[in-house]
């Protein structure tokens, strides 16, 4: 079923030009909903509110900031890496949105490994954060990308193994395949909210956000940025507009990892009620995921704003000691289930 | 090596070159990273310059007089009520506190004695600006291992003490409001009911940084055991204050050497913790703030009245003579050595500041510990540049 009569190339370019626009949109939503008024209250500040109707216009005040400053080379910098980095890193987040369904045809591109594409793409990013803190030839930019690197290889095994669950439980590696199969699933024989997989995988959930937490980087898990003993680790010497990519593709991975989370756990675009390839859920799907999104969003940044960090260790510690023996004991029960029932 | 033949020989020469080559190869050497002068850690300009081995510390060494101000000297060409404008300065968060104890050393010297109100006046400022230097303190520590909202909640409920200082002071940070003999003003209309209401205020914001924090596993997980000072090398490297009673000895200069402020007027306990790692310093601190504001609110109940100055000349000439003093400050024990030769203004201060002693642990309690666990310990030793140098 074809969205428009288009021709394939025309398909595809809507489709990329709508992608590369949701990644700035998609993190300024989340840098002014959560960044800027949540944690301004949580803190019991106000947040911006001078700049335009409750200080919605402060983000774009910010990037006319950014791009005003000076691009700094460090001196010693490896340059051509240098100025690649933040470019990997965005381009791992850009490859992320490809696979991300919101309604029965409203995605780019439709693929059967769609669980295995996405987490091959999100660990692309190590790379990029690793030769940002080798080429800015800084020692605290060194230890920030090594201590990433380390961190984010540790917690693609539990992310990865949470969803072997979802993926078992869904019998599909495709993205929409999982939501028809939340849609069309039953609880006890009640099939009128579907199966969202968060009730039967909720360990899974959990494992998964937890190691999403990690993987993006946010505060429980943040050594590799740590202001308050890196300054800001790998992108230390990183100013203006490159700075701005880090910072863009930071908040367009939260994004897409809720995006991610609320497709597999929380029955995606589907609303109870519609068929799985009802026409008219291409228009409200997506207000549907929008709202999933930020719901999980918020948690991921709650948790940011409330807990401290762990040490580098720590962090080791729990995701090969705790995390990974959960998922594992998860995928081994889920398959029992799956067998039995 | 006679019993293996020729090729034996050359294969194990061969291996045995080889694995030299790898090690000299491989041997990454320690890399010096400076933690400082410009570092959001070091609240200021200390540096500290920390040979590493990976994550490791191997040596770390506290470098300071970035920000040395020379105000030992200063002191000796400005008159006796002159100086305390400089001191305000040194710790610059409880900067009553600091007065409080040049003023005594000089009262000493001209055997004067404040009458009983100023006294008590006294005691609850001091408290005062031990609650606000302690709250700051209370928040930072979760900003330095990663926490960010309990800062912005110490710099809201600091502020209100803040206020109250500055009611009666008319300065913030700066009061510069003891005099020798008494204080300049008495208290304002209203100020005492005022500032019971503000103690309530603290002791919740005590509760919530014990909800926020101590309660949390992470920050116990970050803490426990980090930094552990024993007591015998806490009192061999002259710690005191917070950072000395974590380490389980139980001296505070309040009680055991009251100089005349009205501490043993009212009922309060010395908080000891028996781990003297960087909980038990966050912990200590955390009861010590809630015992400052019990302080306050049976010192507000009991003012004496009376005149506020004592009998001084209106031009103040100091006797010749020596005298040391030194009181509990927010950070530690902090004194004063004036000598006087009978002029307007001391011949000679010696300036002795609980951060200067409490920082030279640095080197004995980072050795072994990872970089992120060198912030905490920083941050859990609690010093203020200004106090260290000054």
């Amino acid at each position: 079923m074809s969205l428009l009569a288009l021709a394939y190339w025309q398909e595809t370019g809507i489709k990329l030009g709508l992608a590369l626009a949701v990644i700035p949109t998609t993190s300024l939503v989340l840098v002014y909903l959560f960044l800027f008024k949540m944690m301004a209250f949580m803190q019991s500040r106000l947040g911006p509110n001078d700049t335009g109707p409750y200080g919605s216009l402060q983000l774009i005040a910010e990037a006319i900031k950014f791009l005003q400053k000076e691009d700094i080379h460090p001196a010693q910098a490896d340059r051509r890496v240098f100025r690649m980095a933040p470019v990997v890193v965005l381009a791992s987040t850009f490859l992320l949105y490809v696979v991300l369904p919101a309604g029965p045809d409203a995605v780019v591109e439709n693929l059967d490994t769609g669980v295995f594409y996405a987490m091959a793409v999100s660990s692309l990013s190590v790379l990029g954060i690793l030769m940002a803190g080798w080429a800015s030839a800084n020692k605290y930019a060194l230890l920030g990308g090594l201590r990433a690197a380390g961190q984010l290889i540790a917690y693609e095994l539990p992310l990865i193994l949470a969803v072997m669950g979802v993926v078992v439980q869904a019998e599909s590696l495709n993205l929409q395949r999982i939501v028809e199969a939340q849609a069309t699933g039953e609880i006890f024989g009640f099939g009128a909210i579907g199966n969202p997989f968060i009730l039967t995988q909720f360990l899974a959930f959990l494992i998964f956000m937890i190691a999403a937490q990690a993987e993006l980087t946010q505060t429980p898990f943040d050594m590799p940025v740590a202001e308050t003993e890196l300054v800001g680790g790998f992108h230390i010497e990183y100013t203006g507009f490159r700075f701005l990519l880090f910072f863009m593709a930071e908040f367009g991975t939260a994004f897409a990892f809720a995006a991610l989370a609320s497709v597999m756990f929380l029955g995606g675009w589907w609303i109870p009620g519609f068929d799985v390839d009802d026409n008219i859920l291409n228009i409200l799907g997506p207000g549907v995921m929008l709202g999933k999104i930020l719901l999980i969003s918020f948690f991921i940044f709650w948790v940011r704003f409330t807990y401290p960090r762990l040490r580098e260790d720590q962090l080791q510690k729990f995701a090969w000691k705790v995390l990974i023996p959960l998922a594992l004991a998860n995928i081994v029960l889920t398959g029992i289930f799956k067998v039995v029932f | 090596m006679t019993a293996t033949s020729d090729r034996e020989q050359m294969a194990y020469v061969s291996a045995q070159a080889a694995d030299a080559r790898v090690n000299v190869e491989l041997d990454t050497g320690d890399m010096t990273l400076n933690i400082g002068p410009q570092h959001p850690a070091t609240h200021g300009t200390l540096r500290i310059a920390c040979q590493l081995d990976g994550e490791q510390v191997v040596v770390a060494e506290p470098i300071m007089g970035y920000m040395h101000r020379g105000y030992e000297k200063l002191c000796e060409v400005r008159t006796y009520p002159q100086c305390t404008t400089l001191i305000n300065r040194i710790d610059w968060l409880g900067s009553f506190a600091n007065e409080v104890p040049f003023i005594l050393a000089a009262e000493r010297l001209m055997e004067v004695e404040a009458p009983p109100r100023a006294q008590w006046i006294r005691t609850i400022l001091f408290e005062l600006s031990r609650i606000a230097n302690l709250a700051l303190f209370l928040g930072d520590m979760g900003v330095q291992i990663g926490a960010l909202t309990p800062v912005f909640f110490a710099f809201r409920d600091r502020e209100r003490v803040l206020n109250q200082i500055e009611e009666v002071t008319g300065g913030r940070f700066h009061p510069n409001f003891d005099r020798i003999g008494g204080l300049k003003d008495d208290l304002p209309k209203g100020w005492i009911e005022e500032t019971h209401a503000v103690m309530i205020k603290m002791r919740t914001f005590c509760d919530e940084m014990e909800d926020l924090l101590v309660g949390n596993e992470i920050f116990q997980a970050r803490c426990r055991g980090v930094g552990v000072i024993p007591s015998d090398v806490a009192l061999g490297y002259g710690l005191s204050g917070a950072n000395l009673r974590a380490s389980g000895v139980d001296w505070d200069l309040r009680r055991d050497a009251n100089p005349g402020l009205a501490w043993n007027e009212v009922d309060w306990k010395v908080w000891t913790h028996p781990d003297g790692d960087s909980f038990a310093r966050y912990w200590v601190r955390l009861q010590e703030t809630r015992e400052a504001t019990r302080i306050v609110d049976q010192l507000l109940g009991g003012i004496p009245s009376g005149p506020i100055m004592a009998k001084v000349p209106r031009i103040i000439k100091v006797p010749a003579g020596e005298a040391y003093l030194s009181t509990e400050n927010p950070l530690g024990e902090m004194g004063y050595y004036v000598v006087s030769k009978g002029d307007l203004g001391p011949f000679r201060v010696k300036i002795r500041t609980p951060s200067f002693n409490n920082i030279s642990v640095v080197p004995w309690v980072m050795k072994g510990v990872y970089v992120p666990d060198v912030i905490t310990i920083l941050g859990s030793l609690y010093f203020i540049l200004g106090d260290i140098d000054r």
